[in-house]
C-alpha cells in the first residue's frame, strides 16, 4: 500500500472533503459564498423564530426547512459533497446514515407518543404504590 | 483515595466466585510464568500483541471468543443445574447470585463470544478474499481488538472484585438506576460495554472501508465472494447501530453518576424510552451477528458442493434488504409495553417481512447443493445442521412476531428457546463452520475430522435436547429467569434440558480434544498447498499460513469465484510457470498503540466503576498521550524486499507442485 | 487440485500501478487519501447517529419539566446567536486552513488554525457561562428530565468541540514540527471533516433546541 498513486486524480473516486479544484481563487470563493449563504440562512432562522410578522403555526416548519438548507450549504460548500459519479460512495453512505437518523428519531417519537398516551406517567404510578 | 473500593469488594463469603476466581487467577499466573520462563514473551509481544496484521488480530479475536465461550457456557450449566434442582427448593444459587449469572451469561455470549468470533473471522478472511494485503486501517484494527479485550476483562474482574449487574443482559431501568442498583454491578456492565463498543465500531468502519475501497484489480462488487457482501452489510449495520447503544448507555451513566433524569421514576424521566432506544440497537445487533454467519454458509456450501453459489444476485439483494429492514422492526421486543394495536401491527408485519429474504437465502443454499457433488465434511455438517435448526428458530420467531401471541409468550421460556434457537443454530454453528473451514488457512494444518464430527453431533443433539423442552415449558407458562419454582409440570422438562446442556458440554470437550489432537498430529494434517478443500475464492491462492503480505503479486480478477476460474484456465491451457515480476512490498509497522491504549482504557474503566477519580484522569491522559505518541512516529511502513517476496512465493509454488506430483496429474 | 501457479503467469497482475486503465472493470485498491477520508466519513456518520439518539431523547422529554422552568424561560437567544456566529466563522477559517495546507503555506495554515482555535474556545466559553448560569439558577440537569436531556445534548456537542480543539492544537504542533507530510495532510482532511460536521450538528441544535424551544 504505497503512496505512489496518492496524487493521481485519475482515480474514479474522490475523498469526502476533497474537491477537484486546485486553484486558490475558486476554492476561496467557494468558502466565501458558503459563509455568506450560511449567515443569511442563520439570520433568517433567528428572525423567523422571534418575529410576529410570520403566520405563527408555520414557524416550526420554517425553522426546520431553514436548518436543512443550512446543512445543505455546509455539505456543498464546506464539505464539497456533490452528486457527481466520483462522490457516489460518499453520498450513499450519507444517505444510509440519514435513513437511520430518521428511523431512530421518527420511530422513537411515534412509539413514545403512543406509549405515553396509553401508559400512566411514572410519577402517578409511583403515587399509586403508596 | 480509592473511591468505593475496599477489601469488602472481594467475595470472601461466597464460595463459588471465590473458588472460581482463585482457580482462574492461578491458571493465568501459571500460563504467564510458563511464557516468561520458556522465553516466549518477546515472541508474543513482537508477533502477536503488537501485531497489526489482520490475520493475527483475527486469530486473537477468535481466541478471546473461545475463552469467553467457556465462561459463558459455565454460567449456562449453572443455570440449567439450578433450574433442574430448584423445585420447591432454593437450589444451590441464592437469588442475588443467580441474577448475576444470567446477566453475565447473556452479556458475555452476545458481546464477548458471538461478536469477537464473527469479527475475528471477517478480519482473518476478508482481505484475503478481496486479494489485498490488509484491512484499510491496520493499527486501528489492533486498537479495536484490544478495547474489546478490555471490556471482556472488566466483566470477568467483576467476579472477584465487586459484583456484576443483576438486571439481565440489558439493564432495564428503573432497576438499573442508582436507587435500585446502588452497587457497582451495573457500572461494571456499563463501562465494559461502552469501551468494547468503541472497539466494535472501529471494526465496522475498518471492514466497510476495506470492502468498498480496497479490492484487487478487476474485483467489481458483483465478483466479490458472498462473505464479503455480508461483511459489508454487517459493517454498515455496526456503524449505524452501535452509536445508539453508546448513547443510550451514556444516558444511563449520566443518570447514575450525575443524577440526571433520563430514565428515573421522578422528575419526568421516562423508563420506557430506555427500552425503545436500547432495542433500536438490540435488534440490528442480532442481524449484525447472523449476516456474517450467512456469508460463511454461502462459502462452505458452494465449496463443498463443488458448484458456484446459486442465485448470487438474489443473495446480494436479500443481504442488503435484511440490512435495511432490520432497522424497522425493533418494537417487537416490547409489544407488551403498551404502544397499542396500530404500532404493534406495523412492527409485527415488518418482523414477518424480514423473514422473506432469509427464506430466499435458504432456498439458494439448497439449490446450490442440488446437482452438486456434496462432501459431508465437518463445515458442511454444521451448515446443514444450521439450515434445519435456524429454520425452526425462524418459524418460532414469526410466531412471536404476531402481537397477540407475543402477549402470552413474551419473556416466557418459549422466547428464550426461540432466540437461542436462532443464535446457536445460526450464529454459533456458522462460527464453528467458519472456524473449521478456515483453520488450515490460519495455521497451516487441518483440524482432525473425527473429533470434529463427534463435536457436531453432540452439539446438534444436545441443542435439541436442551432447548426443545424450553419451548414446551414456555407454553406451559414458565417465565424466564426463575431462580426457583413450584409448578410440577415444568420439572421433567427442565431436567431434560439440563441433560441437553450436559451433552453440549461433551461437544465442547470434543472441540477442545480436536484442537489438542490436531496440534499434536499437525504434520499429518499439514496443508501443503494452501488449498485443502479445492476452494473457489482467493484466500486459497495463498500459502497456509499466508506470508505477512498475503499475495506476492496482487491478483487480477476476471469473474466470480476468482480462484476457481484461475484453476480452470490453468487446466485448460496447461501453461508452464513463467518468471514473475516481483517487487518490493510496503507493509505497516507493528505498533503497541492498541495494547497500551487498551491498558489505559482498563485503568479508566476500573476507576470509573469504583469512583476513583484521580485514576480516571491518569487513564484518560495516558490514552490521549498514547495517540499523540503514535501520531508522532516517522516510520509507519517497512519494506519487504522483492528478493524475500520471491523466496517466500517460490516456497509456496514448489510445495504446491510437489503435492500435485504426489497426487498425479489432473 | 490443479497447479494454481500457472494461472498467474497469464495475468496482468501488478502492484497498484493503475494508470488509465479505463478498460478494466475495477482498477484496484484506492489511494490512501481516499481510503482514510472515507473511513473517517463513516465514523462521522456514526457520530451523527449517536447525536440523533440524544435529539430523540430531547424531543421525547422536552415537555417533562417536572414543575420547573421551560426552555422559553431559560434560553438567551442573543447568546446563542453569538455562539452560532463564532462556530460558523470557525468553520470558514477551518476552510481557509485547508486551502493553506493545499498550497503548503505553513504561515497561513498556522494563522487560520489559530483563529479557528480562538473562535472555538470563545464558543466554549459562552456555552460554559450559559451552563453555569443555569445551574446557579437551580435549572441544572438534575432538576428535570427536560433539563437532563438539554444538558446532555448540548453538552455532548460541547464535548465534541473540546475534543476538536485538542485535536486542532495537536495538528498545529504536528504541521509545525514535521511540515506537510502526506500522512499529516490526511489527518488534516479528517480534522476538517470533523470540524465542519460539528457546525452542521450545531445547526440542528440551535434550530431544534433553542429556536423551536423558545417559541413554545
Amino acid at each position: 500500500m504505497s503512496d505512489q498513486v496518492q496524487d493521481m486524480r485519475s482515480h474514479l473516486d474522490v475523498a469526502p472533503g476533497d474537491e477537484d479544484e486546485a486553484r486558490v481563487g475558486p476554492m476561496l470563493l467557494g468558502y466565501v459564498v458558503g459563509l455568506g449563504l450560511a449567515v443569511l440562512l442563520t439570520a433568517t432562522s433567528f428572525f423567523v423564530a422571534g418575529t410576529d410578522l410570520v403566520w405563527q403555526p408555520s414557524i416550526p416548519v420554517a425553522i426546520v426547512v431553514l436548518a436543512i438548507a443550512q446543512m445543505g450549504v455546509h455539505l456543498v460548500f464546506f464539505l464539497h459533497i456533490t452528486t457527481g459519479p466520483d462522490n457516489t460512495n460518499n453520498v450513499l453512505a450519507l444517505g444510509f446514515g440519514l435513513l437511520i437518523v430518521f428511523l431512530v428519531i421518527g420511530g422513537s417519537l411515534w412509539i413514545m407518543a403512543h406509549l405515553n398516551q396509553n401508559m400512566l406517567p411514572m410519577d402517578q404510578l409511583m403515587k399509586m404504590q403508596r | 483515595m480509592l473511591g468505593k473500593l475496599s477489601w469488602a469488594a472481594i467475595p470472601l463469603n461466597e464460595p463459588i466466585p471465590l473458588v472460581t476466581g482463585a482457580v482462574v487467577i492461578l491458571a493465568l499466573l501459571a500460563i504467564l510464568a510458563w511464557v516468561v520462563i520458556a522465553g516466549h514473551l518477546s515472541y508474543l509481544w513482537r508477533e502477536w500483541i503488537t501485531s497489526v496484521d489482520h490475520k493475527r488480530i483475527g486469530v486473537m479475536s477468535i481466541l478471546l471468543a473461545a475463552v469467553m465461550l467457556l465462561r459463558g457456557f459455565s454460567d449456562a450449566i449453572m443455570m440449567r443445574a439450578q433450574q433442574a434442582i430448584a423445585f420447591h427448593s432454593q437450589g444451590y444459587l441464592p437469588p442475588e447470585h443467580f441474577n448475576q449469572i444470567f446477566s453475565a451469561h447473556g452479556t458475555l455470549m452476545i458481546l464477548f463470544v458471538a461478536m469477537p468470533f464473527v469479527i475475528g473471522l471477517m478480519n482473518l478472511v476478508v482481505p484475503l478474499q478481496l486479494g489485498v494485503r490488509d484491512v484499510a486501517f491496520p493499527t486501528l484494527n489492533s486498537v479495536g481488538f484490544w478495547l474489546t479485550a478490555t471490556g471482556a476483562l472488566l466483566v470477568n474482574v467483576s467476579l472477584v472484585v465487586g459484583e456484576f449487574a443483576r438486571t439481565g443482559w440489558l439493564p432495564y431501568p428503573p432497576l438499573s438506576e442508582l436507587t435500585y442498583s446502588p452497587g457497582v454491578g451495573v457500572d461494571y456492565y456499563l463501562w465494559s460495554i461502552e469501551i468494547s463498543g468503541i472497539g466494535t465500531l472501529v471494526a465496522g468502519i475498518n471492514l466497510v472501508t476495506t470492502v468498498l475501497k480496497l479490492r484487487t484489480t478487476g474485483m467489481t462488487y458483483m465478483r466479490m465472494p458472498m462473505f464479503c457482501w455480508t461483511t459489508l452489510a454487517s459493517g454498515m449495520m455496526i456503524i449505524a447501530a452501535f452509536p445508539i447503544l453508546t448513547a443510550t448507555l451514556a444516558m444511563l451513566i449520566l443518570d447514575r453518576y450525575f443524577g440526571f433524569h433520563f430514565f428515573t421514576n421522578e422528575a419526568g424521566g421516562n423508563v420506557m424510552m430506555f427500552m425503545n432506544l436500547i432495542w433500536a440497537w438490540g435488534h440490528p445487533e442480532v442481524y449484525i451477528l447472523v449476516l456474517p454467519a450467512f456469508g460463511i454458509y454461502s462459502e462452505v456450501v458452494s465449496t463443498f458442493s463443488g458448484k458456484p453459489l446459486f442465485g448470487y444476485r438474489s443473495m446480494v439483494l436479500a443481504v442488503m434488504a435484511i440490512c435495511v429492514i432490520s432497522f424497522m422492526v425493533w418494537l417487537h421486543h416490547f409489544f407488551t409495553m403498551g404502544a397499542g394495536p396500530d404500532v404493534n401491527a406495523i412492527f409485527g408485519i415488518a418482523s414477518m417481512i424480514i423473514a422473506v429474504p432469509t427464506g430466499v437465502k435458504i432456498y439458494n443454499w439448497l439449490f446450490t447443493m442440488y446437482g452438486g457433488r456434496v462432501r459431508f465434511t465437518t463445515p458442511m455438517l454444521w451448515s446443514i445442521g444450521f439450515m434445519i435448526t435456524f429454520l425452526l428458530g425462524g418459524l418460532t420467531g414469526v410466531l412471536v412476531a404476531v402481537p397477540p401471541a407475543d402477549f402470552l409468550l413474551h419473556n416466557s421460556l418459549f422466547l428464550v428457546a426461540h432466540f437461542h434457537n436462532v443464535i446457536i443454530g445460526g450464529v454459533l454453528f456458522g462460527a464453528f463452520a467458519g472456524y473449521t473451514y478456515w483453520f488450515p488457512k490460519a495455521f497451516g494444518f487441518r483440524l482432525q475430522e473425527g473429533w470434529g464430527k463427534a463435536a457436531f453431533w453432540l452439539w446438534l443433539v444436545g441443542f435439541y435436547v436442551a432447548f426443545m423442552p424450553l419451548y414446551v415449558v414456555g407454553f406451559l407458562g414458565m417465565t424466564r429467569r426463575m431462580q426457583h419454582y413450584d409448578v410440577p409440570e415444568w420439572r421433567p422438562w427442565l431436567i431434560l434440558a439440563a441433560g441437553g446442556a450436559f451433552l453440549i458440554l461433551l461437544g465442547i470437550i470434543c472441540q477442545i480434544m480436536q484442537l489438542v489432537v490436531s496440534i499434536r498430529h499437525r504434520e499429518e494434517l499439514r496443508d501443503l498447498t494452501g488449498d485443502p478443500w479445492d476452494g473457489r475464492s482467493l484466500e486459497w491462492v495463498t500459502a497456509s499460513p499466508p506470508p505477512a503480505f498475503n499475495f506476492a503479486i496482487m491478483p487480477d480478477v476476471s469473474g466470480m469465484d476468482a480462484y476457481w476460474t484461475m484453476k480452470q484456465h490453468a487446466r485448460e491451457q496447461g501453461l508452464e510457470h513463467d518468471q514473475r515480476a516481483y517487487r518490493d512490498i510496503d507493509m505497516p509497522c507493528n505498533s503497541p498503540t492498541g495494547f497500551v491504549c487498551a491498558f489505559f482504557a482498563t485503568v479508566m474503566g476500573f476507576a470509573l466503576i469504583w469512583h476513583i477519580w484521580w485514576m480516571v484522569a491518569v487513564g484518560g491522559i495516558g490514552a490521549f498521550a498514547t495517540f499523540v505518541v503514535f501520531a508522532w512516529r516517522d516510520r509507519d511502513e517497512y519494506v519487504i524486499p522483492a528478493a524475500e517476496v520471491a523466496r517466500l512465493d517460490r516456497v509456496n509454488l514448489e510445495q504446491r507442485r510437489a503435492a500435485l506430483s504426489l497426487v498425479g496429474s489432473v | 487440485m490443479t497447479d494454481t501457479t500457472l494461472a498467474f503467469a497469464q495475468g496482468e497482475a501488478s502492484d497498484l500501478s493503475v494508470t488509465g486503465r479505463s478498460a478494466v472493470a475495477h482498477s484496484g485498491p484506492a489511494p490512501k487519501r481516499i481510503v482514510t477520508g472515507y473511513g473517517f466519513w463513516l465514523f462521522l456518520l456514526s457520530d451523527i447517529v449517536m447525536f440523533s439518539c440524544f435529539f430523540a431523547a430531547y424531543a421525547v422529554l422536552v415537555g417533562q419539566t417536572a414543575g420547573g422552568p421551560r426552555g422559553s424561560q431559560l434560553f438567551d437567544l442573543r447568546n446563542v446567536a453569538v455562539e452560532t456566529g463564532f462556530l460558523l466563522l470557525s468553520s470558514f477559517t477551518c476552510g481557509l486552513a485547508s486551502i493553506a495546507a493545499g498550497v503548503r503555506s505553513q504561515r497561513w495554515f498556522q494563522v487560520a488554525m489559530a483563529v479557528t482555535c480562538l473562535l472555538g474556545l470563545a464558543f466554549l466559553a459562552l456555552e460554559g457561562r450559559e451552563f453555569s448560569g443555569l445551574v446557579a439558577r437551580g435549572a441544572g440537569p438534575t432538576r428535570s428530565a427536560f433539563l437532563s436531556s438539554f444538558f446532555a445534548l448540548v453538552g455532548c456537542h460541547g464535548m465534541h468541540v473540546s475534543a476538536g480543539i485538542l485535536w486542532l492544537m495537536t495538528m498545529m504542533a504536528q504541521v509545525f514540527a514535521k511540515g506537510f507530510r502526506a500522512d499529516i495532510l490526511r489527518r488534516l482532511l479528517c480534522f476538517a471533516l470533523f470540524w465542519h460536521a460539528l457546525d452542521i450538528i450545531w445547526v440542528a441544535v440551535f434550530s431544534v433546541v433553542y429556536l423551536l424551544g423558545s417559541a413554545v
